[in-house]
């Protein structure tokens, strides 16, 4: 077995309470099962649902926890049972971790894997049954350090991480960790056919890359949806959007009617999630009720996507939810025959794919970078993120 | 059908039908004699338990979603300790709330309630003797917890008196051939591995290599073709030891076991395979059986310690199926501790618990 360079301690950033993030000195991962790989991590992002864990809305959370999900290095150790990776080799590492060897993993669906949750059982009381670990997202998602740090370990190394050319850069393949194959998940799941008009909530990373993938899948015109002047600028300029809707100044149902004939969009993808905003009544309905945690869920833009969407069409749901949440429009979808898709992206089987398409030239997923820190100031990323300062989309942090 | 399988049918939710009625070539046993309910229509004191499940909840909620109100409410001091004993103890109240709704068996979560109570109690009078807390709310608090804590256990004993009234002995294998019943705690779970329904059965077949899943045993060593010598950890540091035999064993569907008369912890347990429909592999249930030392006292302590039986089952069988699809048991950075740990890569490896195969793997 090779040997990394005999570094003890790295710098990682931890979660340290709520809105509170801290680079801390803490121990070099270890090989601790046969299947996985120490990765020496060149590039790490943050990603918008690392933002649910910074303002506290993700059970289970411990302080110390190492935080990250997206990220890429180079393999620097092996266990004995991967055979397919080499110390030296390139990698991009999916954010699910998957064992795939079970059912689940067999049918393709690897962020519900059955065998990389160790703490499944937290899972179970919250969800009903547990879905896959996730690095640096909780404990009731496993309780697995980040990749915001200098190294990490990476269960199932034989299973996930994706070898990517060296003619690539970091910027151009780190998104396939998470937010590309998110977003084009989100895509696909909405069955885009000739002539659809699809309506994307949330012009962050993801509902940019969904906004692109819904091109890229045949959409004939996709409408973004944001308060933020700056990324609907991004979503029309850089990811191709049609057509844009602020609703700090527009009411969004008679936007989409008009810019749809009345119709409504065929296909609505929830790119926001559970900590959505809003205006008026509802909102601080939602806002209340979340902060006496009788529902863990703010879901505005989902309930406005269902009522948007055109009779029998279909809403897809790529923001994370994390329980439970009220008024649900439940009529709207039965009485007008919706189908609601979801899930949390099955990122080992968009991988290759996507990055063919990188290589191709068919997408440069780094023009959603807007700021690049080392990984030192990783609270000033967070900071910044959350508070959309200085027209900040993405925060990649390279160590 | 017999009489447990018919009462399971008519008065059991979803759950109950998998574990009795679906199976109906299994033996039935009858489970814990305090969680039969009585009759279809739920009695007042059922309806108290409910109470008491939303009040675990509410109370819970509270406590996790503003645990600085509720400091200030009882009278407490809220620095980061308060708030992390308070999320914790909000957890603790979710989960028996959650337990008391949705349990085929409230019995025994509303008696984990009395038991958190007590520890509410012992907490409030150590936030009694410390000067910056306001004693009078601290002491307004302690009453309101004496109260309930009051109600709690009457409404525990006469869940488990009715539940003693109407209980129906009807186990056939496992009380004919010896194992204990009274107070034995008794579970029962499933669970679907990938492989061929032979290398399940294969696997387990061979005691010795229980350990390797089973996070209370250390040992099983096979004696003979029927006898075995198992050897597992007790709450609190402690080992027992005993010898079973091997009751019935039918090549690929079913193992079962016993332990010998003059063990100290009688218990009994057996394990079925079944094909799963689909190809989707092999379907294994396991039901174990025994009696707590201590009784009922002694297992609701057992639980407040987190050694809740039915979770540990359904861990065991977790760990077998990624021992059987992946070869070894999946660690993350906090799994490898007991308890709460953040998620940070291990000092050491030497401190850690790694079950199975991975400790050798990871030292080499």
């Amino acid at each position: 077995m090779a040997r990394k360079e005999s570094v003890q301690i790295m710098k990682a950033n931890c979660w340290m309470g709520k809105k509170k993030v801290q680079v801390e000195e803490v121990p070099d991962p270890k090989i601790l099962n046969s299947h996985d790989a120490i990765v020496k991590i060149s590039s790490t992002a943050i990603c918008g649902s690392d933002l649910h864990l910074y303002n506290g809305f993700v059970p289970t959370m411990e302080r110390g926890d190492v935080l990250g999900h997206e990220f890429m290095g180079e393999v620097v150790e092996v266990g004995r049972g991967v055979r397919n990776l080499k110390v030296g080799d390139r990698v991009v590492v999916p954010f699910p971790i998957a064992c795939g060897a079970c059912g689940a993993c067999e049918a393709g669906m690897f962020s519900v894997c059955e065998n990389s949750n160790p703490n499944a059982w937290i899972a179970e009381k919250l969800l009903g049954h547990s879905p896959a670990g996730i690095f640096g997202y909780s404990h009731m998602l496993g309780g697995f350090a980040g990749g915001q740090a200098e190294y990490a370990r990476v269960p199932f190394a034989d299973v996930g991480p994706l070898k990517v050319p060296e003619d690539l850069t970091d910027d151009q393949v780190l998104f396939l960790s998470d937010i590309f194959p998110t977003g084009y998940m989100g895509a696909e799941m909405c069955d885009i056919q000739r002539g659809d008009i699809v309506a994307v909530w949330g012009a962050g990373p993801v509902g940019q890359f969904a906004i692109a993938s819904a091109y890229m899948l045949g959409a004939e015109r996709v409408i973004a949806i944001d308060r933020f002047q700056y990324r609907l600028d991004m979503a029309r300029d850089r990811a191709g959007a049609s057509d844009i809707i602020n609703y700090e100044q527009m009411n969004v149902q008679d936007a989409l009617l008009e810019l749809t004939g009345g119709r409504g969009p065929d296909k609505c993808i929830d790119a926001v999630g559970m900590e959505a905003h809003g205006h008026g009544v509802t909102y601080a309905y939602d806002r209340a009720k979340q902060a006496m945690m009788l529902e863990t869920d703010r879901p505005i833009a989902l309930r406005e996507a269902i009522l948007a969407c055109r009779s029998g069409g279909v809403v897809s749901v790529i923001g994370v939810y994390g329980g439970f949440i009220d008024k649900f429009p439940m009529g709207a979808v039965m009485n007008r025959s919706l189908t609601i898709r979801a899930g949390q992206c099955h990122v080992h089987r968009y991988m290759r794919p996507l990055l063919e398409r990188i290589q191709n030239g068919e997408i440069d997923p780094s023009f959603v970078i807007t700021h690049r820190l080392p990984l030192d100031q990783a609270a000033k990323g967070f900071d910044m993120f959350v508070n959309k300062e200085d027209n900040c989309e993405k925060v990649v942090l390279s160590t | 059908m017999t009489a447990a399988t018919e009462q399971a049918r008519r008065y059991d939710v979803p759950t109950g039908q998998r574990r009795f009625s679906s199976y109906p070539d299994y033996p039935t046993y009858n489970r814990r004699s305090s969680d039969q309910p009585i009759h279809g229509i739920e009695s007042n004191v059922e309806r108290r338990a409910r109470g008491l499940g939303w009040f675990s909840i509410g109370l819970g909620l509270a406590q996790i979603g503003a645990p600085r109100t509720v400091a200030r409410f009882i009278g407490i001091d809220d620095d980061e300790e308060t708030r992390n004993t308070m999320f914790a103890i909000g957890l603790r109240e979710i989960t028996s709330g959650i337990g008391i709704l949705s349990s085929r068996r409230p019995t025994s979560w509303v008696w984990s309630r009395v038991g958190g109570d007590l520890m509410d109690l012992a907490l409030l009078g150590k936030a009694m003797n410390t000067r910056s807390n306001d004693r009078n709310r601290v002491g307004a608090a302690t009453a309101a917890v004496a109260g309930v804590a009051i109600l709690d256990f009457m409404t525990g004993q006469q869940l488990s008196q009715e539940g003693n009234g109407s209980s129906q002995q009807t186990g056939e294998a496992f009380q004919q051939k010896g194992a204990q019943t009274g107070g034995a705690v008794h579970v029962t779970e499933s669970l679907t591995i990938r492989r061929p329904r032979h290398e399940v059965y294969g696997f387990w077949h061979n005691f010795e290599n229980l350990p390797r899943f089973m996070a209370h045993l250390e040992s099983v060593q096979v004696l003979d073709n029927r006898r075995s010598r198992w050897k597992a950890k007790a709450p609190a540091g402690a080992t027992v030891e005993w010898e079973a035999e091997t009751i019935e064993d039918r090549p690929n569907e079913l193992i079962a076991w016993r332990s010998l008369p003059d063990a100290s912890i009688p218990n009994s347990g057996s394990v079925r395979f079944k094909d799963a429909p689909g190809n989707r592999g092999t379907e294994v249930q396991v039901e174990l059986r025994y009696d707590p030392p201590g009784g009922k006292i002694g297992a609701l302590i057992a639980k407040l310690f987190g050694e809740e039986p039915q979770q540990q089952v359904k861990g065991d069988l977790r760990r077998f199926k990624q021992v059987m699809e992946t070869g070894e048991i999946v660690h993350s950075d906090a799994s490898i501790h007991r308890g709460m740990h953040p998620a940070q890569p291990p000092e050491d490896l030497s401190d850690v618990e790694l079950l199975g195969t991975a400790r050798e793997h990871a030292v080499q």
